[in-house]
Order: C-alpha cells, then sequence, then structure tokens
C-alpha cells in the first residue's frame, strides 16, 4: 500500500514548495520592490525634536542691546502621567478654575495625545514662576520647560524693532522650503521682520526613537545624525538708543513721528512712531490681549509705523527743493526778488501766505514764502526754453526723484510706502492735454497731490546737508560674522542727485539758518549750534472736516559738517513751528552735545512731553481710562454737595 | 547491560534532525531577545536571570532537552502502545478546560498549573492525535482506500479541531486539518484536497467579487460548459451530464450567495471576519454579524482595524534586502507590533535581517521538512511513516500560515512559529512531536508494527 501511494511523497513535497514559493514572493514584494513600508516605519519610529537656537541680539550704535533673549518658562503636561496632581492647589497658583483646568486637559489630550507632553500654561510671568517652582512636587505629570523670549531692556523703538510671532499656516505655505515648522517664531513687523534670515539661525534636530505609544525610548544612534542649534547672528544698527528715548519721550501724548539720519552714512539716529508702546507687552502670556487692544480699540493705532508706513503732503519744507530745482534748472536766480502781500494771487485763487514783503531766495526759504515759490514753481513748468508742460514737469520729477522721492527708499523695514510725485500723465486726465501750472499751483509749497513719508523727508534734509549726495536710509550697519546674504550691499552704495552746483547749496543752506535766526523756525534754536532747518504746516481734512494743520520741522545740524539730519512731524499740531521744531532742536542738541545743557531746556523737554497734542478725532474715540471716569464722578459728587 | 542499552538508544538517531532542531531553538531565542532587548542592559546578568521572556525560553529549552532525552532513552515501543490511551486523555483534557479553564487572551483554552505555568491541551493534544491517526491507519485490519475508514481518521482528526473552535481557538482548530495532507499520503482521494481548494478559491472569490456578479460569472461559466459539452457527449449521458453540471451550478451559487455569507455573519466572530475581510483588503460591516449584535447592543460597531497586519507588513517591509541590523530595527524597538515575542515573531527576523535572512530561515525550514518527509519515507513501518508524515504536516501548516500572516497572505488566526514563537507549552509539544519521531526512526530496523 505504502509502495501505492509513494508518488504522492513527491506531491506532498509540491505541495509544501508551494507554500515556500508564494511566501518567498511576498516577501520579495514587500522587502525588496516596496519603500513605502521603509517610510512608514520611520514615520513610526523616529521623533525629531527641534532644538531652537537663540536668536539674534540687535545692539545700538554704541553696543547696547536694544533687543535681546531672556529665558522664560512653559508650564508643560503629560496628561497621563498627571493623575494625582493637587488640582485645587495648581487652579489657585494660576488663578483658574476647575472647570477651565479640565477643559484645557480635554483639549490638550484631543490635540496632542495622552502620552506626550503638551504646553499647559506659556510664558509665566516671573511671580507665578516662583510660586509653582516651590510647588512642582504636588503636581506629578507637570514640568516646567525653560524657552527663549525676546526682551526689549530699553522699553523703547517697538516700531522699528518689531516683535516675531508663531507662524501660521498661511506662512508655512509661502516659505515651503525655508525650514519653519509649526510652533517656530519668526519676525512678523520691524527688524525682527527684515533680518529674519539672519537672525533666526538654524535650527537644530535631534532624532529619537519613539515607541508604540509615542513615548521617547532615547537617541537615534547616539545622536550620530543630530544637528546642533546655530544661534542667530548679533546686528549692530545705527540707532542711538539714549536719542530714542528721549524721541519717544518728546513724542508722549501726540500723534506724529520723528527720523534722525547721521547724513555722513545713511544710518538713522532714531525712529519714533508716536503713540509708540512698550514692546514687552508682546512677549509675555499677556501678548494676544495687548495686540488685539492695539491692533482694534485705539484709534490712534499704535502698530502703524508712522515714519515709512504713512505718507504725508510735506508742506513748506517741500519749498526747499523747489528752490533748489529753480536754480539748477536757471530759471530762478539768486537776485530774483518776488514782492508778496500776504497772499500769491498770481492764480486768480489766493493762496495765504504767513508772511508779506519782498524777498530772495534765502529770505523766502527764512520765512517761508508761499508766492516765492509759487512764482519759482510756475517758472520751471513754463520754462520757455523747453515749452512743453509734460517735459518740464518730467524734468521736475527726475529731481525730485534723485532726491528718493516718489518711490520705495528702501529702508530695511517692511511695509514702507513710495509716497507720491504726479506725473504728467496724471495731470492729462484731470485737467485734459493742456493743464496749466496754475492747475497745479499747491505742489509748489508741498501740497496738493506730493505726498512723501517721514524718512523720505528726513533724507531731503541729510541730501540738502550733503550737498547733493546720500546713502539709503537704514537701521542695520553691520552683521556680526559677516553679511553672508548682503543685505547691506545697497547701504554702502553712494547716491547722488542730478548734477545741482554746490552754490545753490549754499544759498539754501544760508536760508535754512536763517530759519532759525529770524525765520519761523526760531523756536527752535539750539544755542551755539548753527541749525539749518524748515518748517512745515500742512492743512488736511479727514472725512471732509478741515481739522487743524499738521506741524512740520525738516532740520540737519551743525551747518558746517552737519551730522544729524532730522524730520519731525505732529499730526494736527497746528503751526509747526510750536511743537516739531522745538521736538528737533532738542534732539540736535542731545545727539550733537550728548546731553541737554541748562535748567531751562531741560523743562523743556518735560513740557513737550506733556504737551497734548492728540488729534481731536481720535481723542473721541479714545476709551476714556478708568481713573479719569473716577475723577469725573468725584467731581460731579463734589458739584452736587 | 545498562550500557548497551544506551548504546542501543544512541545508534541510528538522525543527528541532522537534531542540529536542525538546536539551530532553530537558537534562532528563537535569539528573536526573542530582540524582540525585549532594551539599550543599556546587561544582556549578560538579563539572560541569567530568569526575569525576561528569552531568560524564560531559555530554561524551557533546557526543560526540553531534558524531556528529549528522556524520548530519546525510551523505546519505540510505548508509544503505539499508548497512542489510543493518550488520545482519550488529551480529549478528556480538553473538555476539562471547560470547566477549569482560564482566559488567556480572549480564549479559554488554558488549565493553570502550579508555579504560574499554564497548559494549553489543544496544544498537546496534537502530539496525541498524531498519534492516534497513526496508530489507527496502521492496523493491519484498516484498508483506509475505504470510505469508512477514511471517515473515522476523519473524526479522530476533527473532534479535537471541533473542540478548538467551541474554546475560540480557531488557528489550533485549523492546524487539525493540515493531518489531512498526512492522510492524502496514505491514500485519501485527492478528491477531498481539490474539492476542498475549490470551495476555497469559491469563498475567496465571494470575498473579492461583487455578490451578483459573481452569481452572473459563475451561470454563464455553466452555461458555456453546457453548451461545450453538449455536442461531446453521448446522448444518453446527456441529461446526467446537464443535470450533474446544474446541480454543481447551483451549489457554488448556494455556497456563494448563502453559505459563506452565513459563515461570516453566523459562524464567524465579528473580530475574524474583519481580519478576513481585511485581508484582501475590505472593511467587514460588524453590524451584519449576528454574534457581535447580541453581545453588543445598542453600541456602534466598531470600525474595523487591521493595525496588527499593518504594523507587521511595515516591520517586515522595512528590513529591506539585507535587513536593518541586529537590534536595530525599529518597528521592534517601539513595540509597534503587537504579540511580537509570539505570533509575530518572524517579524523581528524580517526587520532585523531583511529579505536574506528571512530567505535563509524558510530554507532552513523547508530543508528541515523535507528531512522529516524523507525520514519518514525510509519507514518500513506504516505507523512510525503515519507519524513522521503528521510532523511534518503540522510543522508545514504551522510555519506557512503563522509567516503568511504576518506578511499578509493569510487572515490573523493564533498560530505560533514552531521552535521559534516565545511559549513554552508550544516548543514543549514541538519538541515532544520531533523527538517521538526521531525515537520512532531511531528504530526504524525493528520489526514491523
Amino acid at each position: 500500500m505504502s509502495a501505492f501511494n509513494q508518488n504522492r511523497s513527491r506531491i506532498v513535497q509540491l505541495i509544501f514548495i508551494g507554500a515556500f514559493v508564494l511566501i518567498t514572493l511576498q516577501l520579495i514584494n514587500l522587502q525588496v520592490f516596496s519603500t513605502k513600508y521603509k517610510m512608514a516605519a520611520d514615520n513610526n519610529a523616529f521623533y525629531r525634536k527641534v532644538i531652537y537656537p537663540d536668536r539674534g541680539i540687535i545692539f545700538d550704535r554704541k553696543k547696547r542691546a536694544i533687543l535681546e533673549n531672556t529665558i522664560s518658562y512653559d508650564l508643560v503636561v503629560i496628561p497621563a502621567e498627571s493623575k494625582g496632581t493637587d488640582t485645587l492647589a495648581l487652579c489657585a497658583l494660576l488663578n483658574i478654575d476647575t472647570a477651565t483646568y479640565k477643559k484645557r486637559m480635554r483639549d490638550l489630550i484631543f490635540k496632542n495625545g495622552a502620552v506626550k507632553p503638551s504646553v499647559f500654561e506659556p510664558l509665566l510671568t516671573t511671580e507665578n514662576f516662583a510660586r509653582l517652582n516651590e510647588n512642582m512636587y504636588r503636581f506629578p505629570g507637570f514640568t516646567l520647560s525653560e524657552r527663549s523670549v525676546r526682551s526689549y531692556p530699553y522699553d523703547c523703538g517697538a516700531a522699528v524693532l518689531g516683535y516675531t510671532a508663531e507662524v501660521d499656516t498661511g506662512f508655512l505655505r509661502r516659505h515651503k522650503d525655508e525650514g519653519y515648522e509649526m510652533g517656530d517664531y519668526f519676525g512678523t513687523t520691524g527688524l525682527e521682520n527684515s533680518y529674519e534670515k539672519i537672525l533666526m539661525g538654524q535650527r537644530g534636530i535631534k532624532r529619537f526613537i519613539r515607541d508604540n505609544k509615542g513615548r521617547i525610548q532615547g537617541p537615534w544612534e547616539k545622536g550620530e545624525f543630530d544637528t546642533a542649534a546655530i544661534a542667530g547672528k548679533n546686528l549692530y544698527s545705527s540707532i542711538d538708543v539714549e536719542l530714542q528715548k528721549l524721541g519717544e519721550k518728546l513724542m508722549e501724548n501726540k500723534v506724529g513721528s520723528i527720523v534722525a539720519i547721521d547724513p555722513k552714512t545713511g544710518g538713522i539716529l532714531c525712529m519714533v512712531s508716536a503713540p509708540t508702546y512698550n514692546p514687552n507687552y508682546l512677549t509675555g502670556n499677556q501678548r494676544k490681549k495687548h495686540l488685539v487692544d492695539m491692533m482694534y480699540f485705539d484709534p490712534r493705532k499704535p502698530l502703524l509705523n508712522r515714519t515709512v508706513s504713512t505718507t504725508y503732503s510735506p508742506g513748506s519744507t517741500f519749498k526747499t527743493l523747489v528752490g533748489i530745482i529753480g536754480m539748477a534748472e536757471g530759471v530762478i536766480d539768486d537776485q530774483m526778488t518776488v514782492t508778496c502781500g500776504g497772499s500769491y494771487l498770481g492764480c486768480g485763487r489766493r493762496m495765504g501766505c504767513h508772511a508779506a514783503g519782498t524777498f530772495t531766495l534765502k529770505p523766502a526759504i527764512s520765512k517761508s514764502c508761499n508766492s516765492y515759490f509759487a512764482v519759482a514753481f510756475r517758472r520751471i513748468l513754463d520754462n520757455v526754453k523747453v515749452n512743453n508742460r509734460d517735459i518740464t514737469l518730467g524734468l521736475f520729477n527726475e529731481y525730485a526723484y534723485s532726491f528718493g522721492l516718489g518711490k520705495k527708499l528702501g529702508v530695511d523695514l517692511p511695509s514702507e510706502r513710495m509716497g507720491n510725485i504726479p506725473t504728467s500723465k496724471y495731470y492729462q486726465k484731470i485737467f485734459g492735454k493742456n493743464w496749466q501750472a496754475c492747475n497745479i499751483i499747491s505742489n509748489s509749497i508741498g501740497q496738493g497731490e506730493i505726498t512723501t513719508t517721514l524718512t523720505q523727508l528726513a533724507n531731503v534734509m541729510a541730501i540738502i546737508a550733503n550737498k547733493g549726495w546720500y546713502y539709503l536710509p537704514h537701521l542695520i550697519d553691520s552683521v556680526e560674522g559677516g553679511d553672508d546674504y548682503e543685505m547691506l550691499a545697497r547701504f554702502k552704495v553712494k547716491q547722488r542727485t542730478k548734477n545741482i552746483a554746490e552754490s545753490i547749496f549754499e544759498e539754501v543752506h544760508e536760508g535754512m539758518q536763517g530759519t532759525m535766526e529770524f525765520g519761523t523756525g526760531a523756536y527752535a534754536k539750539v544755542p551755539g549750534i548753527n541749525v539749518c532747518g524748515k518748517t512745515g504746516t500742512v492743512e488736511n481734512a479727514y472725512r471732509g472736516e478741515s481739522l487743524k494743520d499738521h506741524a512740520f520741522f525738516g532740520a540737519f545740524a551743525p551747518r558746517e559738517n552737519p551730522r544729524i539730519a532730522i524730520a519731525v512731524m505732529c499730526e494736527n499740531a497746528g503751526y509747526g513751528a510750536t511743537s516739531a521744531a522745538p521736538i528737533a532742536s532738542l534732539l540736535i542738541e542731545k545727539y550733537l552735545r550728548d546731553s541737554i545743557a541748562g535748567p531751562e531746556r531741560k523743562a523743556k523737554i518735560e513740557q513737550l512731553s506733556n504737551m497734548n497734542l492728540i488729534p481731536p478725532q481720535m481723542k473721541r474715540l479714545m476709551k476714556p481710562e478708568p481713573n479719569t471716569i473716577k475723577k469725573e464722578n468725584i467731581k460731579k459728587a463734589i458739584a452736587k454737595n | 547491560m545498562n550500557r548497551r542499552n544506551n548504546n542501543l538508544a544512541a545508534e541510528g538517531i538522525d543527528y541532522t534532525v537534531i542540529w536542525l532542531y538546536g539551530i532553530l531553538v537558537s534562532i528563537g531565542v535569539l528573536c526573542i531577545f530582540m524582540v525585549e532587548y532594551k539599550a543599556g542592559s546587561n544582556w549578560l546578568s538579563t539572560f541569567l536571570g530568569g526575569k525576561t521572556n528569552y531568560s524564560k525560553q531559555l530554561i524551557f529549552g533546557g526543560v526540553c532537552a531534558l524531556v528529549a532525552t528522556f524520548i530519546l532513552l525510551t523505546d519505540s515501543k510505548i508509544f503505539t502502545a499508548f497512542a489510543n490511551l493518550s488520545y482519550l486523555l488529551g480529549i478528556l483534557l480538553m473538555l476539562a478546560t471547560f470547566v477549569l479553564g482560564k482566559n488567556i487572551n480572549g480564549s479559554k483554552s488554558w488549565i493553570p498549573l502550579v508555579g504560574g505555568f499554564n497548559l494549553q491541551p489543544a496544544e498537546l493534544c496534537k502530539i496525541f492525535t498524531s498519534l492516534a491517526i497513526a496508530k489507527f491507519i496502521s492496523r493491519q485490519e484498516v484498508d483506509f482506500s475505504n470510505l469508512k475508514s477514511q471517515l473515522i481518521a476523519g473524526v479522530i482528526a476533527l473532534t479535537p479541531a471541533a473542540l478548538s473552535i467551541l474554546q475560540h481557538e480557531l488557528g489550533l482548530a485549523l492546524v487539525y486539518l493540515s493531518l489531512l495532507i498526512a492522510m492524502f499520503r496514505e491514500g485519501l482521494p485527492a478528491q477531498f484536497l481539490i474539492i476542498g481548494s475549490c470551495f476555497g478559491i469559491l469563498a475567496l472569490a465571494t470575498l473579492i467579487v461583487e455578490r451578483d456578479a459573481l452569481t452572473i460569472t459563475l451561470t454563464i461559466l455553466a452555461g458555456l460548459i453546457i453548451f461545450l459539452a453538449y455536442r461531446q457527449v453521448r446522448k444518453k449521458q446527456r441529461l446526467i451530464t446537464i443535470t450533474a453540471i446544474l446541480s454543481i451550478w447551483i451549489l457554488c451559487v448556494g455556497v456563494q450567495r448563502y453559505v459563506v455569507p452565513y459563515i461570516f455573519n453566523n459562524v464567524l466572530e465579528c473580530y475574524q471576519s474583519t481580519r478576513i475581510y481585511s485581508m484582501v483588503g475590505k472593511d467587514y460591516d460588524c453590524s451584519l454579524n449576528q454574534k457581535s449584535n447580541e453581545k453588543v447592543t445598542g453600541k456602534a460597531a466598531r470600525k474595523p482595524d487591521d493595525y496588527n497586519v499593518r504594523q507587521s507588513k511595515i516591520a517586515i517591509g522595512s528590513g529591506g534586502f539585507f535587513g536593518r541590523g541586529f537590534l536595530k530595527g525599529t518597528q521592534t524597538r517601539g513595540k509597534y507590533v503587537p504579540e511580537q515575542d509570539t505570533d509575530f515573531i518572524f517579524t523581528s527576523l524580517g526587520e532585523a535581517f531583511g529579505f536574506v535572512g528571512c530567505a535563509v530561515f524558510l530554507g532552513l525550514y523547508l530543508y528541515f521538512l523535507f528531512r522529516i518527509v524523507r525520514i519518514a519515507e525510509r519507514q518500513r513501518s506504516a505507523f512510525s511513516r503515519v507519524y513522521a508524515y503528521c510532523v511534518a504536516s503540522i510543522l508545514f501548516f504551522h510555519i506557512a500560515v503563522n509567516v503568511s500572516m504576518t506578511i499578509g497572505l493569510f487572515p490573523i488566526v493564533g498560530i505560533t512559529l514552531p521552535l521559534i514563537s516565545y511559549g513554552g507549552s508550544s516548543l514543549l509539544t514541538f519538541t515532544v512531536l520531533i523527538f517521538i519521531m526521531l525515537r520512532l526512526d531511531a528504530d526504524r530496523q525493528m520489526v514491523l508494527r
């Protein structure tokens, strides 16, 4: 019988072989031809921990840190291990109720799972940290983990320095290949944003092995493939932090801005946008609240950088430029006189004036005579040699462009506006082909369609001081360890205006100095220093309602060897000479002499600082401060009695 | 006298099998070590400490060596003598589990012993059943070519299988089916296997193909065969042929439309149906399952999860051609594969040593099986031969099903990888199974039994 079935032994063996071949084929499929399993295994097992580098520090011109890092602590919890925590005590310490505790815990478990650490309370205050640190033994599963946070030791320069924020999905989509990940911080505004690439540094990555529940088992291959975090590079700015602080103090209770430039280098010495805020407000755990408050509930818009992101008509400060262009084109000379009876009537429409008399260029600048510059502007446009206003306006604009107007200057700050130098095309649309110089006569005194940012205006002052050349205004002078991204190269290129004789600038200097000596800027005199300045008072309206004039003042000093060019503007402050000019004079003195001399001048700081020039339309919208309400109530109560 | 006996005992023993056995058990301990190893622990002390599974497996190995030696020293006659008695004992033990049983991993098939050890009678019963079948077929008066004796053999094999099913041990129950291979060698008509596999293919087709589409396909197929056969067959036989084809068609459609869904919904547990469906990449709707509905009334049916197979395939697949290296498998170190030291032990091997390691390992096993078949064929006694075939069949079934389920070729049933998987019961069973065969083989020169 066994012999009869002998061949079946072969069949049995064939069955064995068949099964093993099938298995082998599937193994080849899985192990040799599929790559997805390897990836799936890596996804399972590797936990990449990002080691955050410290962001770079920003120093001022005297190597004082104005933006640096401090350690802050997050309260971190592993929900699965938090059983036995004294919930009541913890809630009392954090000042939350148990319902909030439970809700947060639920959310964390939902988002991140129960066995992985999640941030329970970010950015603890020092007080909370101290209290928690003593009591940590009562809260198993909770730990304090440190993290680096930005800090502003001088509490100033908010608009310039900017702040950081956590990346959102939109940002990640836009910056796909730059190595950002959810949870990273990036510079949103100011220098933090412009120099993000340099400041962010390079993150380190540690690879850990993770088990099936997401718990860390230890480093992968003993950390052989880990990379270390490289701290962001430090930046040296041209800002003088003392000047900046003084500027911010002087601009208290006002809306406006200050830009001071070192004309020799183009480095910005101070850049104040008022109202400002303490930049440290936007680092702690109350960040969101403060941000929302300022963004939506303050009509003065403190987050707006008024030095580069708003444009204004430059007003009379623009007259200097009109004079220079007229002289350079040879349509006026230093002998030309204009007699003004208190208003310019040449265009049929009355254009008011502050001063009456007969003027040449110099006193015209000093006294800010509207008629003189209206005549000069008309002569430029109606130049007989050219006899075509489209061309003459184009020529005029070319001069303006070469002074850095009508285009983005390229300051190293985000969201810079370009201002407006209107072209003939624009006027052809409005006034038709045969538009007249009289149509746009307002431009001659810096009103009308001409708009500039305050930084552009400060830059114009620097150009006049330098007699025809400038460096692009900038905040950062150098990068520690070299400018790898070539971000500063453009600030080292000397820019020149259209060819203008030095004597013309001399004339203008003379006129501007006159402003301070006997003209409109007499308030801004700095004892012992030859300051050249020009006031500006700009008419403006808001939603059809005519408002108080904007006050402008542009200046540079000392005349012989200009070291500071400055532009100050106060929104709706009225006549330029009473607010903007004295602010500029104090800043010039502070910068050139390092301190304010004499009790009289010092008292002026307080006086200017307390001067409340907040535009009435904003004042109306502002929330009354709680204690003023109380005071009013008390007053009412007293009145009743 | 004593010495002569010893010589007799050592004589004729197939050392190749012992070597293979030793190598495989060592690989098993190594695999368990890979699964359980934690970086930084002192492997020597944990090996000797007896706390870890690999250390325990080492102890089991020692016990098994003792048992093996003991078996080799016995007289092979006692196996024939006690074959039926042991079978009876095995069945009794299995019945006893229903009373004394302890619930481990959802199957109530373990009897607690002293010292925290547990005994799984269904596991041991493999030996007894093999012996009983060998005994039955080798009897002089049994002619295995007649249906009656085939049915009796079938009952012997399927009784413990049925009991296993009652204990929720589907895997072990299936093992008893593998004895059909041994019976096939002894003259079981091939039709059984062919019809069996046809049913298997039909069941698989039911899973993959849409129900109505399959019915239509079967109908067209039947019509085609009738059309072709009509001319070929003589007139007289036409009616019979057509009736036969039609009845086969009715059977197939009945199986496909009613029997298979009935088995999935009423016989199998929800999780078993889910596993089988997930193997072909489909979701099984547990709300159809009668058993699960009885148990979890009002509770929404859980979404089926093929986590085990997925992680197991990832582990093996990530090994690649050469493997990730000893103790470097991330799936193993992270404990991603559940039950990795028992049913899924193959994954640790596949991950660490890759395709090359797997191929070598499978080659070793195939060699082992062929060796046993060779041993079987050289027996003079029918008892020894049938028994050896039973051993080969059981081993083959275990290996094929275990490895197939880890690589997603077979639904997950609780079947261990012989000699490799962690567990004393399993190791002891296979040791006894193999060494009884070796003892019988050593005595192959003796008289016919």
